[in-house]
């Protein structure tokens, strides 16, 4: 019996937040609670380290697999694993939930002690999604996680935040019990074939679905995770939840909660309903690039900072999706890939919003202007991610998106065409945007005395930026584990949908 | 026959009711009795009772059947008696109610509840349903110097009569078609004559259907629901909203799946249509609603929907789930009317959704408290409603009702924008005026708190108890 490394990241984090239930909310307890809340957050992510280097790159099977019945009368057990596509992401949640909590250390100082522990309560349930491979446990986890945002909005948010929270919530849920039914009905299915229910994804795999129930089925999940990616037309809630939600709220929703719906779509959508898949993957792509132009568009007339951001993340994952439906070995790894960088970039430039918005409460770039002058180190740091976030080659945002325009270009050039321009007009914005903040004189005087970094904000900056660099330069580091089990996934979907289509004749 | 042991559980509450009437009359003005101890000695007797009948298969008179199914809802109906003394007391001192009678009524109300639950009989369920309802009416009323109360109160009791009469019709129909009344004989008769159902029957099945309907608030019979819930005080609302619902679900379940089980594909129809009005309606007028209790009304309304197809959908997946169900949802709503009765202030009702603006920095643990429970009735894991909806939308998806799980799962998406907007008041909006909230009382509170830990052991481990509401509902059919 080794040790459950997959529980205990789930489970951590939960303990942490009861932990800081004895802690009595004062206010000279404050630094207590956040420095427990720090410190449960980074001892998880050191777990996820651990998780890494005793993963074995070169199998493409769920490894440190930890299987429980729970409700053995339904079927349904507890049970987790992870393999290349969701090794990755639970590094990502390790790594981004700390910083979150970093960046607001200044901002937020009404009832820390909640804040600590929704923040603590939705990194459980952020790894519970990545780990489960129970649709049922899966399921609980993925609603479960919208109760801490939900607060996270509505408590510590900005002016609009109670309309912003219920929003999010409202349209996550509508998607996700669609795909509730799709659940049952799978489990349903299987107790008609194997004679017991199970919702176990392994045994679920097996099921040869009816083609007219995979349609169904297909629609349900795809519906629930486009929602939450978010792929157009499904995208409202999103710039309305990140403007509103404090940092450490827009930084784990765009760097986790929207990657939850891209690996949904890796792990359940296609895999379960091969060729459903494949029949609506060019929709899903159509809508992708759609995505991907207007998310830039729109992205490139906002006057706030983070409602840019907002809609580049909009843009920037519609490529990942354009990279799951293109379905061969590059697309998917790139989409694997960026789904990394988009955490760790659109973290990154939520987090330095956060900074000037701690500094001067504005997010407006008109309010900017000449802060390369004031603090040369911040707007380094900033410049930084806004080049990954473009994909300067050399940085990480490079790396994925030029795999995805490789596989898309192999399975429909005129996709990546459209695609490409998307790289462009990103491009554009950020750069604009960023060149409005930070070059030319200071026009506005409130800006002249603003501070350049503090060690905290040092302590969540270098990080990035190292990460962003080493994901760059190294690729193969991180596309190793990703590799193999991209490579199955891939030639399984293709295998089924072909070998249904000889059956068929 | 079984003798006597199958209604030792409602005897120990009668006789708490009864000894509770006679403490009051030898009361001093002004003396404090614990009363409510009476109460809840009563109910710990029922409560051993009911374990040591369990699987024991006891019948009394050949009209009371002490099975695991009625066994189950007994222990509901403890739970909801125990958590219902609990959260009176504040109420009672404040509002100057008569213990003794409230207690009393209390008390004789769950004795009826409990013998509906077990009754095989249906003169038998008419008689517990009208010492429950009389009970109830008169709970309702309670606050005789309150006019809200007395509407309600006379409202409660038109419409229930009302009820009873169409009740009492479809049981004399029955008998007239079978020359029974117990359960089991019409039920093989029903049987035999099932191939061609005779208008004659379907009538009898009709009123009765009425008739619990009635009982249960389900669409379009809720009417006098909301009325009814807004004018009782809080923890009689809580009462009534749980341990009502729980008896006379018991009794149609027990009637429907046994007695007219033969007629199954007639009923179905219409309790389809019920089932989805009820969900449709519950949900949809609870969004406009600003009174908490009118809102958590209607929720119940809704909730009454999911219990109509859990019994609709009574297959082997769903067996179990209009039990769990029930326990469920009895724990959290009254969980939840706990919480309104403990913010109910005597110059200030605090019934609106407003008036919980700034509860959070009152009453931390108060807001949390409320906020498990409305999640709960939302339906989010890991709370126990979560996995109450989805063994009900299981054995929908099972027994091929689609259409009624899609409505399901749409309505309680629905049902979130309310629940939510009570835990926006608390937590995300600041108070105007200076909080006007009383303490809480300790027994009170600790009710709540463990009905909240109740919330969370069935969301989390809910294995065992799925078992026994499963292996339960098998002994009747």
């Amino acid at each position: 019996m080794h040790f459950p490394i997959l529980t205990s990241l789930v489970f951590l984090p939960v303990a942490g937040a009861l932990l800081l239930l004895v802690v009595r909310d004062e206010p000279e307890h404050e630094g207590l609670v956040k420095n427990i809340a720090l410190g449960v957050s980074g001892l998880v992510f050191a777990e996820t380290l651990l998780l890494w280097s005793r993963f074995d790159p070169a199998s493409a099977d769920f490894q440190f697999i930890e299987r429980h019945a729970w409700m053995p009368a339904f079927g349904v057990s507890y049970f987790v694993g992870v393999d290349g596509i969701s090794l990755l992401l639970l590094v990502l949640t390790g790594f981004l939930t700390p910083l979150a909590l970093l960046g607001s250390w200044a901002s937020v100082h009404k009832k820390t002690k909640a804040f600590c522990m929704f923040v603590l309560l939705l990194e459980s349930a952020m790894m519970g999604v990545f780990v489960s491979l129970d649709l049922f446990l899966f399921y609980v986890f993925w609603d479960a996680m919208l109760v801490p945002m939900y607060f996270l909005i509505g408590i510590w948010g900005h002016e609009r935040r109670i309309y912003a929270s219920i929003k999010f919530i409202l349209y996550t849920m509508a998607g996700s019990v669609l795909m509730l039914l799709a659940i049952l009905g799978l489990a349903y299915l299987h107790s008609t074939t194997a004679g017991s229910y199970s919702f176990d994804l392994l045994k679920i795999a097996e099921l040869q679905v009816p083609p007219h129930l995979q349609f169904w089925f297909f629609l349900a999940f795809a519906l629930a995770f486009a929602i939450k990616v978010p792929l157009f037309p499904f995208h409202t809630w999103l710039p309305d939840a990140h403007v509103e939600a404090p940092t450490a709220g827009s930084v784990i929703l765009a760097g986790v909660l929207l990657k939850m719906g891209t690996y949904g779509l890796l792990r359940f959508a296609f895999p379960l309903f091969p060729e459903a898949a494949l029949f609506f993957a060019p929709y899903l792509a159509g809508l992708a690039v759609i995505g991907i132009i207007y998310g830039a568009l729109v992205a490139m007339v906002q006057p706030d900072m983070k409602k840019l951001v907002a809609y580049s993340s909009v843009s920037h994952m519609g490529f990942v999706v354009l990279g799951i439906a293109a379905m061969n070995t590059q697309g998917v790894e790139g989409a694997v890939y960026q789904m990394l960088n988009h955490g760790i970039s659109t973290g990154g430039l939520f987090l330095i919003v956060g900074m000037l918005s701690d500094r001067r409460h504005t997010r407006l770039i008109s309010e900017f202007g000449g802060l390369k002058n004031v603090m040369p180190h911040l707007v380094a740091a900033f410049l930084l991610m806004t080049l990954s976030s473009i994909g300067l080659p050399g940085l990480n945002g490079f790396v994925g998106e030029f795999l995805i325009l490789l596989g898309v270009f192999r399975w429909d050039p005129r996709m990546a065409a459209l695609a490409a321009t998307g790289v462009i007009l990103s491009a554009t914005y950020m750069l604009w945007m960023f060149q409005r903040v930070n070059y030319g004189p200071v026009t506005n005087e409130k800006n002249t005395g603003l501070a350049d970094l503090r060690p905290r904000e040092w302590a969540i900056v270098v990080p990035i930026i190292a990460v962003i660099v080493l994901m760059g330069v190294l690729p193969n580091l991180f596309l190793r584990p990703i590799g193999p089990s991209v490579e199955r996934l891939v030639t399984h979907m293709h295998q089924s949908a072909s070998a249904r289509v000889q059956a068929a004749r | 026959m079984g003798g006597f042991n199958a209604i030792v559980p409602m005897a120990c509450v009668a006789a708490a009711g009864i000894a509770s009437m006679v403490a009051e009359a030898f009361r001093d003005p002004g003396e404090r009795m614990p009363i409510a101890g009476l109460g809840v000695v009563g109910l710990l007797g029922a409560a051993i009772a009911t374990v040591l009948l369990w699987n024991h298969n006891q019948a009394s008179f050949g009209l009371v059947s002490a099975d695991n199914f009625g066994l189950f809802v007994t222990g509901v109906l403890v739970i909801v008696g125990l958590l219902s003394i609990a959260i009176s007391g504040p109420t009672i001192d404040r509002e100057h109610l008569p213990g003794g009678e409230y207690y009393a009524l209390m008390l004789f109300a769950l004795a009826g509840m409990m013998l509906m639950a077990t009754a095989t009989d249906l003169l038998v369920i008419f008689l517990a349903l009208e010492v429950l309802s009389l009970a109830v009416y008169v709970l309702t009323g309670i606050r005789r110097d309150s006019p809200a109360s007395t509407e309600a109160a006379f409202k409660y009791f038109l419409l229930g009569a009302f009820s009873s009469a169409f009740f009492l019709y479809g049981i004399a129909f029955t008998y007239g078609l079978t020359g029974s009344t117990r359960l089991d004989r019409v039920g093989s008769l029903m049987a035999a004559q099932a191939m061609a159902p005779t208008p004659m029957q379907l009538l009898a099945v009709g009123l009765l259907l009425v008739g619990f309907a009635f009982k249960v608030s389900a669409v379009p019979f809720h009417m006098w629901t909301p009325d009814a819930y807004e004018g009782a005080p809080p923890a009689v609302t809580g009462f009534m909203s749980t341990g009502v619902k729980a008896a006379a679900f018991a009794a149609f379940v027990r009637v429907f799946l046994s007695a007219f089980e033969p007629l199954h594909g007639q009923w179905s129809v219409v309790v389809w249509a019920i089932a989805a009005s009820t969900m449709i309606v519950g949900t949809v007028v609870g969004v406009a609603q600003t009174s908490v209790k009118r809102l958590l009304a209607y929720s119940s309304i809704a909730h009454g929907g999911y219990l109509l197809v859990a019994l609709l959908a009574a297959n082997d997946a769903g067996k179990g789930a209009v039990l769990f169900y029930l326990l469920t949802y009895a724990v959290t709503n009254l969980g939840a009317f706990g919480v309104i009765a403990l913010v109910d202030n005597a110059d200030r009702p605090n019934d609106q959704v407003r008036d919980y603006a700034g509860l959070w920095n009152d009453h931390p643990v108060l807001a949390s408290l409320m906020t498990i429970f409305l999640l709960s009735l939302a339906g989010f894991p890991p709370m126990a409603g979560f996995i109450a909806k989805w063994y009900v939308f299981t054995a929908a998806v099972k027994a091929d009702y689609m259409g009624l799980a899609i409505i399901g799962v749409l309505t309680s998406v629905v049902s979130v924008s309310f629940y939510l907007r009570i835990v926006v008041m608390m937590f995300m909006t600041s108070s105007d005026e200076p909080a006007q909230f009383p303490a809480v009382p300790k027994i009170a509170g600790l009710a709540l708190v463990v009905s909240a830990l109740l919330i969370f052991y069935l969301g989390i481990l809910p294995t065992r108890v799925l078992d026994w509401a499963a292996a339960s509902i098998s002994t009747i059919f």
